[in-house]
């Protein structure tokens, strides 16, 4: 960056200036310096801390007798934290399959001149702008097989319908993932429908030219064109799954038993209600892990990207 | 993107096309919209016509009591005065850390866009991770220092706790935002006599109302639906409205009443709704711009 600035401009740079220094000069430092003090100690500090409580025997309170690995190998042996992880995988996969497909195909259809296109575009981003508190609630209340959905088809005339899900523990986790799909589809549409009007015009008519159908030009040239905002869309709804917490709160608080816990709720029972602060410590490390082998790739790709611009 | 079957004659299957597209499309917006009306009838409910009707069955009467006893009289887990001291309490915490991010976000993406020092783009690489981080890893770390400064259990506090963690956010915004304004006319500016100040309020800031607009919603929204530092680091009287709908929904003394519950889950959805109808195009602006650099 540095000799990028010193290439391009003619005026003075920053290391060629006489030594002079004014207030003027201090004052892009003065006034980062709050954010950077803050983010070296409540991001990296405080990383590095719960880094070093997941290695010590803390249970109430943080103390700092160290016991290697042991929290990690407690964690792994622990039914509550594989239920947990095993549940990440579910609700995770179906979670961002689901929203990518149902993502870009509402982008594609929404895509073909619609009428009130921008009503419907309201219609289907609006859960986005809600707490997961609410969607849990709302969806725990349409879900329960006492008065809700089963009732209604019941009521409807199919004496025999089923849906108990969320009191199952082999199916609830599969109530989350309807939930979290029916808060965070809309808005990976509204992010291919960005990409889509991105997608260059002339391409699509010289394919047209060329006698492509329309769904060939999609399969060949416009889906292959929106990868960057695959990839964007991966990443921030794995992002959102690693993090799940309050929908789990509000829609199953984990139950029957333990059997909808995510990674996150099992971190905020051990640490502020299980008094296992090693433990808990030791489960955020292994989140925090998750989310890296994640991002790393990405970050690394779009640093990349910027370089080639 | 042009639509591909404009220009060519329309054909029979076309029509069939299009009324089938438009059909798949109603259906799913009736998807989206269901919870909500669900929501809405079963708020105007009262408990025997709950039990009775089905979740789209219509109340007989539009009947307000759930939502006044939402408001003001339902027992959320210690206390029974309703929600609204809770959804105070959220505007307590969102207004000064919408305010405080924001500016700080705006400097911060200034000074990383055209005040540019050795390591100031380190640094803003190491902020980005900020964005990511799960929460979980400095939830503990938090509490104690919450609690050293002498700020647990307050709304000071959460307003402290969503400030660190929304500034990496708001940088982003503004940074992206800023780095399409040139170099040189801060630089001609310098020259005229300018300081640091003066060039950001007389230059920078008359140009900057639309990403101020985009992250002003961004934060209101993220900090008024978070849950996880409401419920880690509140107390009992200065709960945010979302950690107050959870112990009232999941508080069951005798019966449940879905109708309060509805209720109170629509109160406190109220906020970031209207935001978002009456700034719907921020509102996106605002998802997609963090989305796709954050």
């Amino acid at each position: 960056m540095n000799t990028k600035a010193a290439n391009s401009g003619s005026g003075p740079t920053q290391s060629g200036r006489p030594a002079r220094l004014s207030l003027a000069d201090w004052m892009p430092k003065i006034v980062m310096a709050p954010t950077v003090i803050v983010t070296l100690v409540c991001i990296y500090g405080y990383m590095i801390w719960t880094a070093i409580l997941s290695f010590t025997g803390s249970r109430m309170l943080p103390s700092y007798k160290f016991v290697g690995f042991d929290q990690y190998e407690r964690l792994f042996n622990n039914d509550r934290w594989l239920v947990a992880l095993s549940n990440l995988g579910v609700f995770g996969g179906l979670f961002i399959l689901i929203c990518l497909f149902l993502g870009v195909t509402l982008a594609i259809f929404l895509d073909q001149k619609i009428r009130a296109e921008g009503a419907i575009r309201t219609i289907y981003l609006y859960p986005m702008a809600i707490s997961f508190i609410v969607t849990g609630t709302a969806w725990k209340w349409l879900l329960n097989p006492t008065n809700g959905f089963e009732k209604m088809m019941i009521d409807f005339g199919f004496e025999d319908f089923k849906f108990d899900w969320l009191i199952n523990p082999d199916m609830v986790v599969y109530c989350l993932v309807i939930a979290a799909v029916w808060q965070a589809s809309g808005f990976v549409m509204a992010l291919f429908l960005a990409g889509l009007r991105g997608v260059d015009g002339d391409l699509i008519k010289a394919a047209h030219l060329d006698g492509a159908s329309t769904f060939t030009t999609y399969r060949r040239i416009i889906l292959p064109s929106l990868k960057p905002v695959f990839f964007s869309a991966l990443v921030i709804l794995s992002h959102i799954a690693i993090k799940s917490f309050d929908l789990v709160a509000a829609l199953t608080n984990g139950g029957p038993g333990y059997s909808s816990d995510l990674p996150a709720n099992f971190m905020y029972a051990h640490t502020f209600t299980r008094s296992q602060i090693g433990l808990g410590s030791a489960s955020a490390m292994v989140m925090l892990g998750c989310v890296l082998a994640i991002l790393i790739p990405y970050l690394y790709s779009e640093l990349r990207g910027e370089r080639h611009e | 993107m042009s639509n591909p079957s404009v220009g060519r004659k329309k054909s029979g299957l076309d029509k069939l096309l299009r009324v089938a597209l438009y059909t798949v499309l109603l259906i799913v917006a009736a998807f989206y919209l269901m919870p909500f009306i669900v929501m809405l009838l079963t708020s105007f409910k009262d408990v025997e016509e709950i039990r009775t009707g089905t979740l789209l069955s219509l109340p007989s009467v539009l009947n307000f009591e759930s939502w006044s006893k939402a408001w003001s009289s339902a027992c959320t887990g210690s206390s029974c005065g309703g929600i609204s001291p809770y959804f105070m309490n959220s505007f307590q915490i969102v207004l000064p850390a919408v305010a405080i991010s924001t500016l700080l976000g705006a400097i911060n993406g200034y000074v990383i866009s055209l005040w540019k020092f050795r390591g100031s783009d380190l640094f803003f690489a190491a902020l980005l991770v900020g964005c990511f981080i799960p929460f979980q890893v400095i939830l503990l770390p938090m509490a104690r220092t919450l609690g050293w400064l002498g700020i647990a259990n307050t709304t000071t506090g959460l307003v402290f706790v969503h400030v660190v963690y929304g500034v990496a956010f708001t940088t982003l915004f503004f940074r992206n935002f800023y780095q399409s304004i040139p170099g040189e006319l801060v630089k001609a500016a310098r020259l005229d006599g300018a300081g640091f100040f003066t060039i950001f309020y007389r230059i920078i800031l008359p140009v900057s109302t639309p990403i101020i607009v985009v992250t002003i919603i961004w934060q209101f929204t993220q900090i008024w639906n978070d849950f996880l530092f409401g419920v880690a680091f509140s107390g009992f009287d200065t709960q945010p409205v979302t950690v107050a709908l959870n112990n009232l929904v999941n508080t069951s003394f005798g019966g449940k009443e879905y109708n309060v519950d509805m209720a109170a889950a629509i109160i406190a959805a109220l906020p970031t709704l209207a935001v978002y109808v009456f700034a719907g195009k921020y509102f996106v602006r605002g998802l997609t711009a963090g989305a796709v650099k954050g």
